[in-house]
């Protein structure tokens, strides 16, 4: 299995990256290529147990726990949110909910991604969040 | 007057977004507000803020003036026999429940069934469901076409003797297609079955005369047709009316109150209870009368129609996009187009659009039912008004193009 970075470091990293682009638009095209980077995620795990409740878009989130550590992946029918949870599937997979759990999950904010998105879309990124620390609760 | 005259007596179009000038394409969620509405708002909000009918003093008296000077260019607005034909609510979705409740209470019983269409907004089918599982009711359904027509030749057999009251849409929120509503009462009344149109798109699209329709209620919305937001508008005819028992009970709705037993106030007050958005539906008065004036501009409106043609013409012609609602040529439909593209999600879109200043819908647009018709999670929707420019919709489309060739997920 892949070593685990620091949380802290894979946050930086991104915040870097995006800190590249001046336009929302360009920041959009890099969310799409960073979806494209998820796992291909098995069709017969889009159920709705596995649906995140509140988003315009569908999107599923999938896990696996070995060890204490949680490894997410997720998918979604609209490349930009998908964009978007694979940021969180790189931030959070291979955690322990403890990490996961005491995370302010604040890179989003630092990235500029949630005031950049209507406020459904906002909602949606909320619920994506609400999820994953659910399931890092339910795994403690 | 041409649209861009228009657009200058309406502040919000003059605006910024990320640095773009901004194209507003969700005229059917709401419109945009001129200055004599707000002026009017500002005008009453700092100088006569009292509460309407009761208090003699001249504060209330302007209040009240303004609020019911509104109820009457309602009156002349949509032909309505009387001013107290014209309930004032909160918009359309109050409107609608309130028939839904009250009709209900005093018309629906057990085993009786109401008609809904299939195109119908959320806002004119649960409150019927409401209904329904209150009074044991059944709910039928008109089904729309492929094209998106509404199949009004089925309505006969739909009315069965138990069929109380039928809510159909004049313009559907996804579809914009205009629905032949005065055919449809026509049908409906010769089975003896009571007609309410919700007109949230109508009355901003059509021509509204509730005689010519005949028409049993009308509900619409101020905040689409330009004025306050919370404001709205049930027309009913009076002798229905007079036999519904009031919705809400409070202040002003009353003749008097004892322990004993309470009378009811005439219309329309007696579904008017509690202190109403007295400021907001005052702006009613310049809204309409600007949207008269408008109607009746033949330069401004025949730009619209161009608009309308260009855009009904240019989105069939993008390949990959699929348009619903697509019956008859423009004439019959209002510059309100709902779509999907292959390949692209509606969402996606909407976002990028947004970032190119362009505000539009995405979703389901509150008509699950008409998404599940077609097949679809959600559809993309453009809603133009008549300050909405030939340039805004050039560089619309060329903002379409290239928002599909970035996201369209089949592109590697």
């Amino acid at each position: 299995m892949d070593k685990v970075k620091p949380l802290q470091e894979v946050e930086n990293e991104i915040i870097d990256e995006f800190s590249l682009f001046d336009d929302w638009l360009d920041k959009y095209e890099y969310l799409i290529e960073l979806g494209k980077s998820l796992k291909d995620y098995p069709e017969d795990k889009r159920t709705d147990d596995r649906l995140v409740k509140g988003c315009q878009s569908r999107v599923w989130i999938d896990f696996d726990v070995k060890d204490g550590r949680i490894w997410f992946n997720a998918d979604s029918d609209a490349i930009i949110t998908k964009g978007i949870i694979s940021l969180l599937v790189r931030i959070y997979s291979g955690r322990t909910p403890g990490e996961i759990l005491s995370s302010d999950f604040s890179v989003v904010e630092k990235i500029g991604l949630k005031e950049n998105l209507s406020p459904t879309r906002a909602n949606g990124l909320v619920s994506m969040i609400a999820m994953i620390r659910g399931i890092a609760a339910e795994n403690r | 007057m041409n649209s861009n005259d228009l657009r200058k007596l309406f502040p919000a179009l003059g605006r910024k977004v990320y640095g773009k000038n901004l194209v507003y394409f969700d005229n059917a969620a709401t419109s945009q507000r001129p200055q004599s509405v707000l002026d009017m708002w500002d005008n009453l909000a700092v100088n006569s803020n009292a509460n309407i009918h009761r208090a003699v003093h001249k504060m209330a008296d302007e209040a009240t003036e303004a609020y019911e000077q509104a109820r009457s260019c309602v009156r002349d607005f949509i032909n309505a026999d009387s001013a107290s034909e014209i309930v004032f609510t909160s918009g359309t979705t109050a409107s609608i429940n309130l028939v839904a409740s009250s009709f209900g209470e005093r018309f629906v019983g057990e085993g009786d069934e109401i008609l809904v269409s299939e195109c119908e907004h959320h806002s004119d089918i649960v409150p019927w469901q409401l209904l329904c599982q209150r009074r044991k009711a059944v709910l039928k359904v008109i089904p729309v076409s492929d094209s998106g027509m509404l199949e009004i030749g089925k309505i006969p057999e739909l009315c069965t003797p138990r069929t109380r009251i039928a809510a159909v849409t004049h313009i559907s929120n996804v579809l914009g297609i205009v629905n032949p509503v005065e055919e449809i009462v026509r049908i409906c009344h010769s089975k003896g079955v009571k007609v309410l149109v919700d007109g949230a798109q109508g009355i901003v699209h059509a021509k509204v005369d509730v005689r010519k329709l005949d028409c049993d209620f009308y509900a619409f919305s101020g905040h689409k047709i330009y004025a306050a937001p919370g404001t709205g508008v049930l027309y009913g005819k009076k002798e229905l009316l007079e036999e519904m028992p009031p919705y809400m009970g409070g202040g002003e709705m009353v003749g008097t109150v004892r322990f004993s037993g309470t009378t009811y106030a005439g219309l329309p007050l007696k579904f008017e209870a509690g202190t109403q958005n007295f400021t907001g539906m005052s702006t009613l008065k310049p809204a309409l009368e600007l949207a008269a004036e408008m109607a009746s501009d033949t330069e401004l409106m025949s730009e619209m129609d161009g608009v309308k043609d260009f855009m009904y013409s240019k989105l069939q012609s993008v390949p990959g996009l699929v348009l619903f609602g697509t019956s008859g040529d423009s004439e019959g439909r209002i510059p309100l187009f709902s779509f999907c593209i292959d390949g692209v999600h509606h969402e996606d879109l909407a976002l990028v659009l947004d970032k190119m200043g362009i505000a539009t819908r995405s979703g389901q647009m509150c008509a699950e039912p008409l998404m599940d018709r077609f097949g679809v999670t959600g559809m993309l929707r453009i809603s133009l008004a008549p300050y909405n420019t030939m340039e805004e919709a050039v560089y619309f489309m060329k903002s379409l193009d290239r928002a599909v060739a970035m996201l369209r997920q089949d592109k590697n």
